[in-house]
């Protein structure tokens, strides 16, 4: 966040488009409480007064457009059908589009920009259209258009003598506007000579407090155009008598009239007004003033006085009883960036400082061990509590994701809905960022592939609008994402048959149910005939897979045929603290998350069978798993004195498992994670790195891209599937 | 003395927009976030200028100036309403509710200060 | 890459009297703007990175932070260095990130006049034209000023 007001617009824009599409969603769910409508309202109105003040046209039109719409929705003008539900919801869509293209660059979907401009003007009345666009009623240029270069205006070189009479109503004063600070700001613009008319003040006795008596004569010599003039008379329009002369310019003074005249009879005021404005010219300036003026003079009127005190404090009441949300506190990203790696290193030093007390040979370290218990406590403490500050809901998130839906829905012709649960479910920043794409391409392909047309669904005995149902709920320590479909479920003939045909499997495979699901998520594999312009856009689920694992997460995929599929992603909850075993693999130090790990054991010569040249089995309990070696996987070598005896059995997503040879395993410990982005490129077999007590670095393995590396586990895994077919 | 401005809009955008100029012309700024708290806010600040916003949740702006102005002892204090359009209609019901003037969205920082001249007397 | 070594070089001589460390890679003199390392650092074994180049040592923890360490003599095609307790690593900062170089020994400081930075002869070497931006005669000896942009390549590319 680098804090610019542009940066805080986008920001808020976030916000603000979340806001709309919360209130839609509600909408679209059967809520048309006026609160409701107000609210998108003025997110959308909040929008455009943004961008209107950074210049960005495409975004306020737009802007403006839906909430015109809005404003007629919330007076009452249009109702909310379905069809305009659906438009609306499109328009939001829209609209968060166009806020992307601006912050991000790139371009707009001009054909869809202007079918929904067209679309929404359909429910906006002309008249509508043009008033809201009209500038002000002046003749001359609007003033405050004209007031960009005030000072710097390549103004006539020569001056002029303007003649002002400036008699204020009454009507002026309960306006906050003061005279003095008029002729102040006329001041600025030249040479002023101001004289007091107290002509009209009447004797102390006959004298109404609250009535205006005074008028002044104004001489102004200065080289800025008239319409400046004006414009410093702008607030006190109708709510005085006015009249400025350019010195000898009788053609001037009579546009300047017309232009005043223009002005006066403008919509707003209505014309009694005018004609108030008008007879109170010949008469005294005291004269009451009984024109409908646009709202009541307080003293003058108190009963209209009071009543409109009563309606406010009314509508305030009821306000003030909705519970206020909780003060927040906006804090730079970075900032808790920096607390976060701050605490991390205090653990880490934690992990040093009781290393180094162990190293002492000091008898009795009962005492120093309790404190040192107690710092490590407080450091926890400190870090679950900074980890909180990173953590957010997830429901932006899943709001954008019921907008990929709509698009899908739109583009492959069949109808789906998204429902979410667990909105309000934490997780961490930047797993929730991370998480975009992958949702997106899962959420595309469950409509793309998953969902059937809906004649389909009808002959199959479904209704006819297919769900998604994206949930979210923390399960013991790690984030659970579920995205169910009701769909057709995974066609498993078909996707074996292609899996055949890329090579990825041998003809006579024999795979399980869930083997063939995961097949889906297979590099290379893609069951699109043709490339449909949605799922099909070059990456399969693999990258989607690719994505979770780098998360440090896991996702599978079960499937029912006739009755839909379920991708479940496992994450950790944070990215920057993990369970770790720390083992030692040919001298170095490393660390393989606890998550993957089922057992670890220490091997005997007795457990391992030769299986071919250089494959080797472990036996477990009369179970051969395939052995796979760390160092080999890593291209380390060990030397004369060591040699792999210990074990970490883990299991892939695709159920398989293999045990990890290592030379030795230490102790478990939570690890703080270091990301290599920017020290190295991508290192198979290895997923971060950590620093450990000593101060050395380690690097934190990844299981599953060691054992893709492994010739031994591919091997065996291929054997296996071979000898379950014959 | 600085001139205090107490600016209320439910807007951050515009919040910061008034703030980075008002300060940078020397004026004394207060923001609040609705027009419930701008009416809250008011007997503390004791601002020479309110400008507020009109759509805004919880009391919106001609409920602002229906407030002040009711309170009869503030009919004095120059009210500014931020309108995004230059539309008659609104400037009309703002003065009726006792508005001293307008500044029309998006504004520039020459206008912003113009009017607040015109107002309080003060470039800053 | 060529203009842009020219340019660096045109900077180094518009400027005044400035500092340069000199140290030794594989029995040659090399030096670099004293401007531009961080820290000297007494050499200690590294966390290796499988499947790494051989100019690449592997990681360290400078106070928390993760830092690649390259073998300069192994960078400049010289015989890869057998580090050990003598040698030091030179930490620089290059494209934002810092990085540590395993030098054999540092050897003084020295003030060089921007007027005395001869151009780099040209050789027939894969990489001396782009590693080394200019040369110096320093009490009798050549010393080679690094091009350290053209050492370190970004951080993405370091290993492809």
């Amino acid at each position: 966040m680098s804090g610019s007001i542009q940066d805080t617009f986008f920001e808020e824009c976030e916000e603000l488009l979340e806001a709309t599409d919360e209130g839609l969603t509600a909408i679209e769910g059967g809520d048309h409480n006026p609160e409701v409508v107000n609210a998108i309202f003025r997110a959308v109105h909040s929008i455009k007064g943004g961008a209107g003040a950074f210049g960005l046209d495409d975004l306020v039109a737009f802007a403006h457009r839906f909430e015109t719409v809005f404003d007629e929705v919330r007076s009452n003008r249009l109702d909310l059908d379905e069809k305009l539900i659906q438009l609306l919801l499109r328009s939001s869509d829209h609209l968060s589009a166009l806020v992307e293209v601006a912050r991000d660059g790139g371009q707009i979907d001009e054909p869809h920009h202007d079918t929904l401009l067209a679309a929404l003007d359909e429910y906006i009345p002309e008249e509508e259209e043009d008033l809201t666009f009209e500038p002000m009623g002046l003749g001359g240029p609007a003033p405050m258009m004209d007031l960009g270069g005030l000072g710097g205006v390549p103004a006539k070189p020569q001056e002029e003598t303007y003649r002002i009479r400036f008699q204020p109503l009454k009507e002026m004063y309960g306006t906050g506007n003061e005279p003095f600070f008029l002729f102040q700001a006329l001041k600025d613009l030249g040479d002023l000579t101001v004289k007091l008319d107290e002509n009209e003040l009447p004797g102390f006795d006959a004298m109404d407090m609250d009535e205006a008596y005074l008028a002044w004569d104004l001489v102004l010599i200065t080289k800025e155009p008239r319409s400046v003039v004006e414009a410093v008379f702008e607030f006190v329009e109708g709510l005085c008598e006015l009249s400025i002369a350019g010195d000898g310019d009788a053609e001037a003074e009579a546009n300047a009239l017309a232009a005043l005249d223009a002005m006066f009879s403008a919509p707003p005021l209505p014309e009694a007004s005018l004609e108030a404005a008008a007879a109170a010219e010949g008469e005294a300036p005291a004269a009451p003033f009984e024109a409908p003026v646009p709202a009541p003079v307080p003293e003058a009127k108190p009963a209209a006085a009071e009543e409109k005190a009563s309606a406010p404090k009314a509508e305030s009441g009821k306000q003030e009883q909705r519970g206020g949300p909780k003060p927040t506190l906006r804090v730079e990203l970075e900032r808790v960036d920096r607390l976060i790696n701050a605490v991390g290193e205090l653990i880490i030093n934690h992990s040093m400082l009781a290393q180094q007390i162990a190293n002492l040979n000091v008898s009795d370290t009962r005492d120093v061990e309790t404190e040192l218990e107690g710092f490590k406590n407080l450091a926890r403490d400190i870090q679950e509590g900074v980890m909180a500050i990173r953590a957010q809901p997830v429901k932006p998130l899943f709001q954008r994701m019921a907008r990929i839906v709509r698009e899908a829905s739109a583009a492959t012709g069949k109808t789906c809905k998204l429902v979410t649960e667990g909105e309000n479910t934490e997780v961490d920043k930047t797993v929730i960022e991370r998480l975009s794409d992958p949702l997106t391409h899962i959420l595309r392909n469950a409509v793309d592939h998953g969902i059937e047309k809906p004649e389909d669904r009808e002959s199959a005995g479904k209704v006819r609008t297919g769900e998604i149902r994206l949930s979210a709920s923390h399960r013991s320590g790690s984030v659970c994402i579920e995205i169910r479909d009701d769909g057709a479920g995974v066609n498993r003939p078909r996707v074996k048959q292609i899996a055949i045909e890329k090579g990825l499997i041998p003809e006579n495979a024999e795979l399980t149910d869930g083997e063939i699901d995961n097949l889906l998520f297979a590099p290379g594999f893609s069951t699109a005939k043709e490339i449909s312009n949605l799922s099909g856009r070059g990456v399969g689920m693999d990258v989607v897979k690719n994505a979770v694992t780098g998360l440090g997460g896991r996702i599978n995929i079960s499937s029912a045929p006739g009755k839909g599929s379920t991708f479940t992603i496992i994450l950790p909850l944070t990215l920057a603290v993990m369970d770790g075993m720390v083992v030692s693999v040919a001298d170095q130090t490393m660390v393989v998350p606890i998550t993957s790990i089922v057992e670890t054991m220490r091997g005997s010569d007795d457990m391992i069978n030769s299986l071919g040249a250089d494959g080797t089995l472990l036996s477990i309990r009369g179970n051969f798993v395939p052995i796979c070696d760390v160092a080999g996987a890593l291209g380390l070598y060990r030397g004369s004195d060591q040699q792999a005896g210990v074990y970490l059995l883990v299991e892939t997503e695709t159920g398989q498992r293999c045990a990890l040879a290592v030379d030795d395993i230490h102790d478990q410990r939570q690890v703080v994670i270091k990301s290599l982005d920017g020290v190295c490129g991508e290192i198979p077999g290895v997923a971060a790195a950590t620093i450990l007590g000593d101060g050395k670095i380690a690097m934190i393995l990844d299981p599953e891209s060691i054992i893709a590396a492994s010739p031994t586990a591919a091997a065996f895994d291929t054997e296996r599937r071979m000898s379950n077919a014959s | 003395m600085k001139t205090k401005v107490l600016a209320i809009d439910d807007s951050r955008t515009i919040r910061n927009l008034l703030a980075a100029t008002l300060e940078e012309a020397g004026f004394e700024y207060h923001c609040a976030v609705d027009g419930r708290e701008g009416v809250d806010m008011y007997p503390d600040v004791d601002p020479d200028v309110v400008i507020t916003d009109i759509n805004m949740p919880n009391l919106d702006g001609f409920g602002v100036i229906e407030e002040l102005r009711g309170h009869g002892i503030n009919s004095k204090v120059p009210i500014l309403v931020l309108t995004t359009e230059s539309a008659p209609e609104l400037k009309a019901r703002a003065r009726g509710a006792g508005a001293t003037g307008w500044i029309t969205k998006p504004f520039d920082d020459a206008s912003l200060i113009f009017a607040l001249k015109r107002v309080t007397g003060a470039a800053a | 890459m060529q203009a842009e070594v020219k340019q660096t070089d045109q900077e180094v001589k518009h400027a005044e009297h400035s500092e340069f460390v000199s140290f030794t890679v594989a029995t040659q003199a090399f030096c670099l703007k004293i401007t531009q390392i961080r820290e000297i650092r007494r050499w200690s074994p590294v966390t290796i990175l499988p499947h790494a180049p051989a100019d690449v040592l592997g990681v360290m923890n400078l106070r928390g932070a993760v830092i690649p360490i390259y073998d300069l003599s192994a960078r400049f095609g010289l015989q890869q260095t057998e580090a050990s307790e003598r040698n030091v690593v030179i930490v620089v900062s290059v494209h934002g990130k810092p990085v540590g170089l395993l030098a054999e020994s540092v050897s003084e400081i020295i003030s060089i006049n921007p007027d005395d930075i001869q151009d780099t002869p040209p050789v027939d070497s894969r990489n001396t034209m782009e590693y080394i931006q200019g040369i110096i005669s320093h009490d009798d000896t050549m010393v080679r000023i690094i091009n350290l942009d053209a050492v370190i390549s970004a951080p993405e590319q370091v290993m492809p």
